[in-house]
C-alpha cells in the first residue's frame, strides 16, 4: 500500500445504499458531480451487483521543434464506465452523458447485453470478484500540476531545443512535454467507495543527427508522478546538451560489433527487458488464454508458478504499486483490489502472476493488483502496472572492470518478441565497447537477441542502485489500450549474448 | 445522445449528426476578430464481444464522442478537444469554455511559422449503412458455428463517424455501420488466423469463413518442424505482406520525417537504392475503407502513386509540411502515414505458389514487426499462425515459431521472385481509443533468401 493512501476493507451493505453511512472520514474525497445514488440504485434492481467507474483527465501536450512550437494541445476525456453483475458474468457500458437518464441509459444496455451473453461466460463469477473498499490515493508532486504556468512547460522545451543547436549536422532537435492529471472514481452496491488522483508528467527530448545517407538518434526521457518540480529549465537544457552531443558521436561511430559477448544493460534499457520478457508473459490473462487472439499466449504455463527457474539467483522481481514517482503507483485497480508489493520472482524462481481476482478466480493462482483500464471507455484487464528488478550488491565499475570484450547499451530503440514472450530482439540508440575491464569508444546500432529464460539465467552481476524509467503506451487487449507501466531497475551484466549492429 | 429519445427510435448516426451542426454552428457563430476555426468530430456507437475459448470473457458498449477544436489567429494555432455527453446545451457550453481556453492560450503562445491557414476545401457527404446484429442476437451467431473449437478474438459492430467543418464553410460528414469477427482458432498450441468483416452479418458467409479456418487448422496436425536459422526462399500470405508493407507506415513514406532524417526510406528518397520493378504501391482511396478528408477537411487524390516500378513516386505530405519545407502537399494526415496502401499484384497464380515456393518457409502472418536499423530499412519480426516448412511444393508441417530480420530493400528489392495475381483486402482492426478506419489490400509475395535469425 503507497504511504499516500487510506484504505479500509470488509464494509459490506445491502440495498438500497446508503451514502452517508458509506462514506469514510477521509478529507479528500468528495462527491460525484452526477446522482450516483440514483444510478446504482436504478441498476441495483436488475442486477445482483453494480459498480461505476468514473474517470476524468485532461492531457495538455506542448512540443517544439527546431527552437518553433509544434504542438500545444490539451485535451479531456472524462465519462462513466457502468458495471453490472448477472448470472455470475460481469458486463460493462461506457457513457459520457452522467445525466440521470444517460447512466440508466449505460446501465440498461450493460444489463441487456450482459443477460444475454451470460449463458456463454467463462466462468462463473461473484461479488466476492468487487469485495468493498473504501480509501484514496494522490501522486506525490511537491507541487500540484494545475498550478504550473503552461508558460514554464514552453520555457523548458525550448531551452533544450536551443541546447541542442551545437552543429549543422543536428538536423532535427525535438522537445515535448505532456501533462496529465487524471481523477478515477469508484463506486458499488456493496459499498466501494475509492478516490485516485495523479499528476502525471512525460517528457521527451531528442536530437538527430545526420549526414548524407546515415542518421543517429539521442534521447532523454522522464516520465512519472511528479509535479511541476519535474520542469526546471537548468535540467532541460544539461540534457538537450547531452543527447546533442551523443547523437554527433553516434553518427561519426563505428557500428556495433557482432557475436557473443557480455552485455551491460544501463537502467534505460532494463525497462524493456523486464517490460517485454518478464512482464507481459507473466500476466494471468495471457496465461489463461484471454489474449491469444491479439498479443499473444505466454510460455509460462499455471504448473511453472513455484518451480520455474526464470533466472539466475540475483534475480528478484517485484510488482510495487508504491515506488515513488513511478508512473504506475496507485493504491487501489479498477475493481477496488488495495495493491500492495508481491514478488514475482524471488531468487531467480517464479512465484506469483500478475492477475486480479477475476484472473486468481479462475486460474487458482497467486495475483496482484492489476485490473487496470485506459479510460472510462474500456473494461479492465490484467495490465502491468510499476514491475522491478531490485536492487543487488555490484557497481556498475564491477561490472564494467569484470567484463573482458562486451558492450554497455543504453535507452531502448528497437523492441519485438514472439507471441509467447521466448525469442526477443532488441535495439539501442547507445552503445560503448568494452575492452579488458575498461570501457572504450562509442558504437552505433547495438542490438541483441536472445530468448527469454536463457537469457535470464545468464544475469551475472545486477547493480546497487537503481532509477525509474515508464512508458505511457503500452498496449493490449480487445478492444485495445494503451496503458501506463513503471519498470525501476539497476544497471545489469549478462554473459555471453549474442550482440550484433546496423548493415550500414 | 438523449433528445432522439423522446421522439422515436433512436439512430446513432443521425443524432451525431444533428449533434455535429448544433454544436459547431454555436462555437463557429462564437469566432471573433481574425478567429479562424477547424472543428472535428470521432464518435461511435460499438458493442466489443471478447471470446475465450468460445465463450465470453467481456462485453463492452461504448458510447463516445469526441470534438477536436484547432483555433487560429494572430499567427497563432492553438488545439483542444474533448469527450462530449450528447446532450447539445451542455455540449455547447463545453465547446464554448475550450474556445474561451483556446483564445487565451493564442494570446500566450509565440506565432507558429508553419501554420496552415484554415481554408475551405470542399465538402462531401457519405453515410453508409448496415444491417448488423442486434446485441442479444450476437453470442448465439458467432459461436454457435464454431461449436466445438477453441476460437478466441473480438466481436466489434456499429455505427463509425467522422465529420469536419470550418469557420470558411467546409464541411465533411463519414458515417458507416460495420462490424469484425477478428478470430484465431486453437488446437493445443497450434494456431490459425481469421477475420470476418462487413455491413451486413451473413451467417452462411461466416459458416464458410470459419470452415477454410478449421481446414487450415487440420493443416496444423502435420509433424511439427524445427528450422535453423539461415536464409530460405520464403512465400509470405496477402496478410504477412500487408504486415511488411504496413512498416511503411511507421516514418517509412513520411516527408516530414525524411526531411527531419528520421525516414527508413530515406535512400529511397534520396535515389540511392530501388525497390524491385514489379512493385507498385499506391494510396487508393478507391478501396472504400475510408473517407479521402483528413483532420484539416483536405480532400486527397482519388490515388496517388507512392511506389511505382520499384522507385518512389511521391512520399505523403501534409500541409504543415509542405509549408515548412517548400514541398507540394497531397492530403495526408498529419501523421502522413498511408490511410489505404494498396500493393498492385503481379502474375503468380494462387495454384502455381506452393510450386514456385519449391522448397522453403509458406508464412501466413507476421507479428510484432519493428525497425531494426533503420538506415538500412531492415525489420525485425516474428513468424505467427499457420506457417509451414515446404518441400519440393509440398507442405511437411507448421514450423516452431521463428525470428527474422531482413531490409525491405532486399525483401522487396532484389530478392522479391513474384507477386501473386490474387490479393487480399486487410480491414483495420485497430480498437486503441476507437475503431479504427482503412487499411490496406495486397497480393502474396515469393521471395529469395529471406532471412531468419533465432
Amino acid at each position: 500500500m503507497p504511504a499516500n493512501a487510506k484504505c479500509d476493507q470488509g464494509n459490506k451493505v445491502g440495498n438500497p445504499v446508503d451514502w452517508s453511512a458509506l462514506l469514510p472520514p477521509i478529507s479528500c474525497t468528495t462527491m460525484p458531480h452526477f446522482d450516483l445514488p440514483s444510478a446504482l440504485a436504478y441498476a441495483h434492481q436488475l442486477a445482483q451487483w453494480a459498480g461505476l467507474r468514473y474517470s476524468r483527465e485532461s492531457t495538455q501536450t506542448r512540443a517544439v521543434r527546431n527552437d518553433t512550437p509544434e504542438k500545444n494541445d490539451t485535451t479531456l476525456e472524462e465519462g462513466a464506465m457502468c458495471e453490472v453483475l448477472i448470472d455470475g458474468h460481469f458486463g460493462y457500458a461506457a457513457t459520457a452523458d452522467l445525466s440521470a437518464s444517460g447512466l440508466q441509459r449505460a446501465f440498461d444496455s450493460a444489463i441487456a447485453t450482459t443477460r444475454a451473453t451470460a449463458r456463454h461466460k467463462v466462468h462463473a463469477f461473484t461479488d466476492a470478484q468487487r469485495a468493498a473498499v473504501q480509501g484514496s490515493y494522490e501522486s506525490p508532486a511537491q507541487t500540484r500540476l494545475a498550478t504550473m504556468p503552461l508558460a514554464h512547460v514552453s520555457a523548458c522545451l525550448l531551452a533544450a531545443s536551443k541546447a541542442m543547436r551545437i552543429d549543422p549536422k543536428i538536423v532535427n532537435r525535438s522537445a515535448r512535454a505532456m501533462i496529465i492529471q487524471t481523477q478515477i472514481d469508484y463506486y458499488t452496491t456493496n459499498g466501494t467507495h475509492t478516490q485516485q488522483s495523479f499528476d502525471m508528467v512525460d517528457i521527451a527530448v531528442a536530437a538527430t543527427a545526420a549526414e548524407g545517407v546515415q542518421s543517429q538518434s539521442r534521447s532523454w526521457n522522464r516520465t512519472g508522478q511528479y509535479g511541476a518540480e519535474a520542469f526546471d529549465v537548468e535540467q532541460f537544457t544539461q540534457q538537450g546538451l547531452r543527447v546533442a552531443t551523443e547523437a554527433l558521436e553516434l553518427l561519426a561511430a563505428p557500428n556495433c560489433p557482432s557475436g557473443p559477448m557480455d552485455l551491460i544493460l544501463m537502467e534505460d534499457q532494463m525497462m524493456l527487458q523486464i517490460h517485454e520478457s518478464i512482464g507481459h508473459p507473466l500476466e494471468l490473462d495471457r496465461i489463461l488464454g484471454d489474449e491469444r487472439n491479439y498479443a499473444g499466449w505466454s510460455f509460462v504455463k499455471p504448473a511453472d508458478f513455484g518451480s520455474l527457474r526464470y533466472g539466475s539467483p540475483l534475480m528478484n522481481v517485484t510488482f510495487s504499486p508504491s515506488k515513488p514517482h513511478s508512473v504506475a503507483s496507485y493504491a487501489f485497480d479498477d475493481a477496488g483490489n488495495p495493491a500492495q508489493q508481491e514478488f514475482l520472482i524471488e531468487g531467480g524462481v517464479l512465484k506469483r502472476g500478475l492477475g486480479s481476482v477475476e484472473s486468481q478466480t479462475r486460474s487458482g493462482l497467486p495475483g496482484v493488483a492489476n485490473f487496470r483500464s485506459s479510460s472510462w471507455n474500456r473494461a479492465p484487464i490484467d495490465r502491468m502496472a510499476n514491475i522491478n528488478l531490485e536492487p543487488g550488491t555490484s557497481t556498475l565499475e564491477d561490472m564494467v572492470a569484470s567484463v573482458e570484450n562486451g558492450i554497455l547499451m543504453s535507452t531502448n530503440r528497437s523492441w519485438s518478441i514472439d507471441d509467447y514472450r521466448n525469442k526477443f530482439q532488441f535495439g539501442c540508440e547507445h552503445g560503448r565497447l568494452i575492452k579488458n575491464g575498461k570501457l572504450a569508444g562509442v558504437v552505433r546500432n547495438p542490438s541483441y537477441r536472445g530468448i527469454t529464460v536463457d537469457f535470464w539465467n545468464r544475469l551475472s552481476a545486477v547493480g546497487q542502485q537503481d532509477a525509474t524509467f515508464g512508458t505511457l503506451y503500452c498496449g493490449k487487449g480487445e478492444p485495445s489500450q494503451v496503458i501506463r507501466v513503471g519498470h525501476s531497475s539497476p544497471p545489469c551484466l549478462f554473459r555471453g549474448v549474442e550482440v550484433f549492429g546496423g548493415l550500414s | 445522445m438523449n433528445e432522439m429519445n423522446d421522439k422515436g427510435p433512436r439512430d446513432f448516426v443521425d443524432a451525431a449528426r444533428q449533434h455535429f451542426d448544433a454544436v459547431t454552428r454555436a462555437v463557429l457563430a462564437r469566432l471573433q476578430g481574425d478567429e479562424a476555426a477547424t472543428l472535428n468530430l470521432n464518435a461511435e456507437e460499438t458493442l466489443f464481444v471478447r471470446f475465450n475459448g468460445n465463450k465470453v470473457r467481456q462485453n463492452t458498449n461504448v458510447e463516445q464522442i469526441a470534438m477536436a477544436l484547432q483555433l487560429q489567429g494572430a499567427g497563432r494555432t492553438a488545439e483542444s478537444s474533448r469527450t462530449l455527453s450528447g446532450q447539445v446545451d451542455a455540449d455547447i457550453a463545453a465547446m464554448l469554455q475550450l474556445l474561451t481556453q483556446c483564445r487565451a492560450e493564442l494570446a500566450e503562445l509565440p506565432p507558429d511559422p508553419h501554420q496552415v491557414p484554415v481554408q475551405n476545401n470542399g465538402s462531401s457527404d457519405e453515410t453508409f449503412r448496415g444491417a448488423l446484429l442486434t446485441a442479444d442476437a450476437v453470442v448465439d451467431a458467432v459461436v454457435g458455428p464454431a461449436a466445438g473449437c477453441d476460437m478466441a478474438g473480438l466481436y466489434a459492430a456499429g455505427s463509425i463517424v467522422r465529420a469536419n467543418c470550418n469557420s470558411k464553410g467546409q464541411r465533411h460528414w463519414f458515417a458507416t455501420e460495420t462490424f469484425f469477427m477478428d478470430y484465431s482458432l486453437y488446437n493445443g498450441s497450434r494456431a490459425v488466423k481469421g477475420s470476418y468483416a462487413g455491413t451486413r452479418w451473413e451467417p452462411d458467409q461466416w459458416a464458410a469463413n470459419l470452415a477454410h479456418s478449421k481446414h487450415l487448422l487440420a493443416l496444423m496436425d502435420k509433424p511439427l518442424q524445427t528450422v535453423a536459422p539461415g536464409q530460405y526462399r520464403t512465400y509470405l500470405a496477402p496478410r504477412a505482406v500487408a504486415d511488411l508493407v504496413g512498416m511503411m507506415g511507421w516514418n517509412a513514406l513520411s516527408a516530414s520525417a525524411w526531411k527531419q532524417g528520421r525516414s527508413p526510406f530515406k535512400k529511397l528518397a534520396d535515389k540511392e537504392c530501388k525497390l524491385s520493378p514489379q512493385l507498385q504501391i499506391t494510396e487508393n482511396f478507391g478501396l472504400g475503407l475510408t473517407p479521402r478528408f483528413n483532420a484539416v477537411g483536405e480532400v486527397s487524390a482519388q490515388s496517388i502513386a507512392l511506389i511505382a516500378q520499384g522507385e518512389l513516386a511521391s512520399l505523403l505530405v501534409s500541409s504543415r509540411t509542405s509549408r515548412e519545407y517548400g514541398l507540394v502537399a497531397n492530403g495526408a494526415n498529419e501523421s502522413e502515414a498511408p490511410r489505404a496502401l494498396d500493393v498492385a499484384p503481379g502474375t503468380l497464380e494462387e495454384k502455381d505458389i506452393l510450386k514456385a515456393l519449391g522448397t522453403g518457409l509458406y508464412l501466413s502472418n507476421l507479428h510484432y514487426l519493428n525497425w531494426s536499423d533503420p538506415v538500412s530499412a531492415r525489420v525485425t519480426g516474428m513468424t505467427r499462425y499457420a506457417c509451414f516448412w515446404v518441400e519440393n511444393g509440398e507442405i511437411v508441417g507448421p514450423i516452431k515459431d521463428m525470428r527474422w530480420d531482413e531490409s525491405l530493400y532486399e525483401a522487396l528489392g532484389g530478392k522479391l521472385l513474384a507477386l501473386t495475381t490474387h490479393t487480399a483486402i486487410d480491414p483495420a482492426v485497430d480498437t486503441y481509443y476507437q475503431r479504427a478506419l482503412g487499411g490496406s489490400r495486397t497480393p502474396g509475395a515469393l521471395i529469395d533468401n529471406f532471412t531468419f535469425t533465432l
